[in-house]
């Protein structure tokens, strides 16, 4: 089992002939992604390494091929409107890799997507991968194993590194998702880790967040009101200067906010084992899952506290998408 | 990116809300023709940094002849604040204030929007109001597909003045700065203070604009605005070669692929009883002159005392990186100890391409990290 990617993955690749889309897209094809079409305005009717066929439009993809899910590989600038054009679409998850959107876009895109009810995963994100099932981005998949550890991350190299000392211990995951490190995304921690909460394979859970924002207090919030599964976490940026974008856009203190022991504290007082290394992740996970993968203190049930109000409320307004909901199609 | 209050002045100027005459000077001279050139009888002289709390650091200063006009911009001009050195002063006209507001509106990540932030106590540092008087503080969320709207932009200006003539005023001024906040691309736009003067005059003493650096490449205009004067040299360097580089105090340069690993890098350099000397992350691509330049950069610290690398392959190659260091060595002088740490794509013919010119590359984050941590404390390679 998994989060939001699986089997049932129908992908279509929007830039796929471009220099990023199309050398990940061979990577994605040779990983088994189930790619069904790729989207070049002027080269409709091509194909992509003599299997995936090319299509002017994602409507004309989508209606062609019935693709559920939409990756972005396109030069910032053209990014948001790749995104409004897949969820135009009917696609219901839509995976932007394209870093460097600018910011007011976003504020554009997210309400349009809020009202359709379709997932965004990013932008200026390494994608998500289910191991065993499905690649979608750019997370190399030699470094992944399918297991139950769930990892959720702002990051995307800081994540490989943890999911390779995960794999090399033998510790598996569930789905990885990098969520991107921009200052608006279209899912966040708590999107995840209710659907991380709801899914029965995964025992256990690791997320990975930086200074900057509030996301990884509020994450904690919901970790101590909804998780029953052991969450282990890390913050990057614990030596980071205020006032310095840190690479990512969203890698930000302002003023006294944002900082990375503010946010080690949260993790702290939701009950969450704070990682001081990414080299920690494999102790801290293999104590938790040999314990029987349960929060201590927290009497309820696994798998029953899906996305209680609470969730709402220590978020604001969600999207509809922002549930757990079953994008996985049993077949 | 910053810019100088004298460019935001001008952008709200192209947005059709009143500001006062101002002139830029860069010497003390130029500062009192300004006040010549201006034909009032009072000025105030304000530094340009890219700093709050100008006042309270004494970088703004009135003077009523042109003779203290240039004294007193001898006196800000080359002053430091927060450790940035003053290079221009804007000269405007001293306005007489009948009262004070806040108008501001920034990028929210809570809420995925544009947010306007308006308070009656303006002129002081609104993060103080935020703290101490909260309720002084009212907001909008916008919906930036329609922008703010006008009954939005009215109900927020009567938060601030209760004669409506005031109040249609602020309204149009809050709706033309929500076009400039646009228009530039900005995370962040304030008037601090939006001023009423004594005949009743809505005017925007004080302008901040931050503008978003992914908007950068589709708006020339703005990107003409940068100031490299202001910017450490390194930094710029580090810019125009696509590479992210924060000059830190410490002695381990820092060279890593990825910000979140770079982050985490300079903790792991800490955690093992170190200091950082640098943010650096060459990004994604995996181009060999990159690798060069940013040795270069690192290099040119003279405080660092050994170098890291931390390559984590993905879409970045080992190998790619192991060319640009090679190269690096064989173009200038690399004097410091380096401890290259490669994993991922390509690894294997990386670390041959660094035995071919005798160096070594470890695989291990943890075992790299302290390596270059005794070094640069002048202990023996492990």
């Amino acid at each position: 089992m998994s989060i939001f990617v699986d089997k049932g993955t129908r992908l279509v690749v929007q830039g796929i002939t471009g220099r990023d889309g199309s050398f990940h897209a061979k990577q994605m094809l040779a990983y088994g992604t189930r790619i069904v079409a790729g989207v070049t305005p002027g080269k409709g009717g091509q194909t992509f390494e003599h299997k995936v066929p090319i299509f002017n439009t994602v409507a004309e993809a989508v209606a062609a091929t019935k693709a559920n899910t939409s990756v972005i590989y396109v030069p910032a600038k053209f990014a948001a409107d790749a995104v409004f054009e897949a969820a135009d679409a009917g696609v219901k998850l839509v995976v932007c890799i394209s870093e460097g959107v600018p910011v007011l876009d976003m504020t554009r895109v997210f309400p349009f997507l809020l009202e359709r009810g379709v997932r965004l995963i990013g932008p200026n994100c390494p994608g998500i991968i289910t191991p065993g099932a499905a690649k979608v981005g750019i997370i190399p998949g030699q470094i992944c194993a399918p297991g139950p550890i769930g990892v959720v991350s702002r990051s995307g190299t800081l994540t490989y590194e943890v999911v390779y000392q995960l794999t090399r211990a033998g510790l598996g995951q569930t789905t990885c998702v990098g969520i991107g490190g921009d200052p608006i995304i279209g899912t966040n921690f708590i999107d995840c880790l209710a659907a991380f909460e709801a899914d029965p394979q995964t025992r256990a859970v690791v997320m990975i967040g930086e200074i900057g924002g509030t996301d990884e207090q509020k994450a904690a919030e919901f970790v101590k009101r909804n998780m029953t599964k052991p969450v282990v976490g890390f913050i990057a940026g614990q030596t980071a200067p205020p006032g310095r974008r840190m690479g990512h856009a969203g890698a930000i203190i302002s003023g006294s906010s944002g900082t990375a022991a503010e946010k080690i504290a949260a993790f702290e007082r939701a009950g969450i084992a704070v990682m001081k290394r990414p080299a920690d992740v494999v102790p801290l996970i293999a104590a938790r899952i040999r314990a029987g993968g349960t929060r201590a203190g927290d009497s309820r049930p696994a798998g029953g506290a899906r996305k209680p109000k609470r969730a709402q409320a220590a978020r604001g307004s969600r999207r509809p998408a922002g549930k757990p909901k079953p994008a996985k199609k049993k077949r | 990116m910053n810019i100088h209050e004298y460019q935001a002045r001008e952008l709200l100027a192209q947005a059709g809300i009143a500001v006062p005459p101002g002139v830029v000077a860069t010497t003390p001279a130029e500062a009192r023709r300004a006040m010549e050139r201006l034909g009032v009888p009072k000025v105030v002289v304000k530094a340009q940094v890219h700093a709050g709390g100008r006042g309270k650091a004494g970088g703004v200063k009135l003077a009523d002849s042109p003779e203290q006009a240039e004294r007193v911009a001898g006196q800000i001009l080359g002053m430091k604040i927060k450790g940035l050195t003053v290079g221009k002063v804007l000269i405007a006209p001293a306005s007489e204030i009948a009262s004070e507001a806040y108008v501001g509106v920034i990028v929210d990540r809570a809420s995925h929007a544009p947010v306007f932030m308006v308070s009656p106590a303006g002129g002081i540092d609104i993060e103080e109001v935020a703290a101490k008087t909260p309720e002084k503080i009212f907001k909008q969320t916008v919906d930036a597909r329609y922008g703010l709207l006008p009954h939005q932009a009215m109900a927020l200006a009567f938060h601030l003045y209760s004669d409506v003539a005031l109040v249609r005023q602020a309204a149009e001024i809050l709706q033309k700065l929500y076009r400039a906040f646009v228009d530039a691309g900005a995370s962040l736009a304030e008037i601090n203070p939006l001023i009423v003067t004594p005949k009743g005059e809505v005017v925007a003493l004080d302008a901040k604009i931050v503008v978003d650096d992914n908007e950068l490449e589709r708006k020339p205009a703005v990107e003409a605005l940068r100031d490299v004067a202001v910017e450490e040299p390194s930094e710029v360097m580090a810019r125009e070669a696509n590479l992210t580089y924060i000059k830190l105090d410490g002695d381990v340069g820092c060279c890593v692929n990825g910000a979140g690993l770079a982050m985490a890098t300079m903790d792991l350099v800490k955690y093992y009883g170190g200091e950082p000397a640098n943010f650096l992350d060459i990004g994604g691509s995996s181009n060999p002159e990159k690798v060069v330049t940013a040795l270069k950069i690192i290099t040119s610290d003279p405080k660092v005392k050994a170098i890291l690398f931390n390559i984590f392959g993905g879409i970045t190659r080992c190998d790619d990186v192991a060319n640009g260091i090679v190269a690096a060595t064989r173009q200038f002088k690399v004097d410091r100890p380096l401890v290259i740490r490669l994993t991922g794509t390509n690894e294997k013919e990386a670390l041959k391409i660094l035995e071919g010119v005798g160096l070594k590359a470890l695989t291990d984050m943890d075992a790299a990290v302290q390596q270059a941590v005794k070094l640069a404390k002048g202990g023996a390679a492990a």
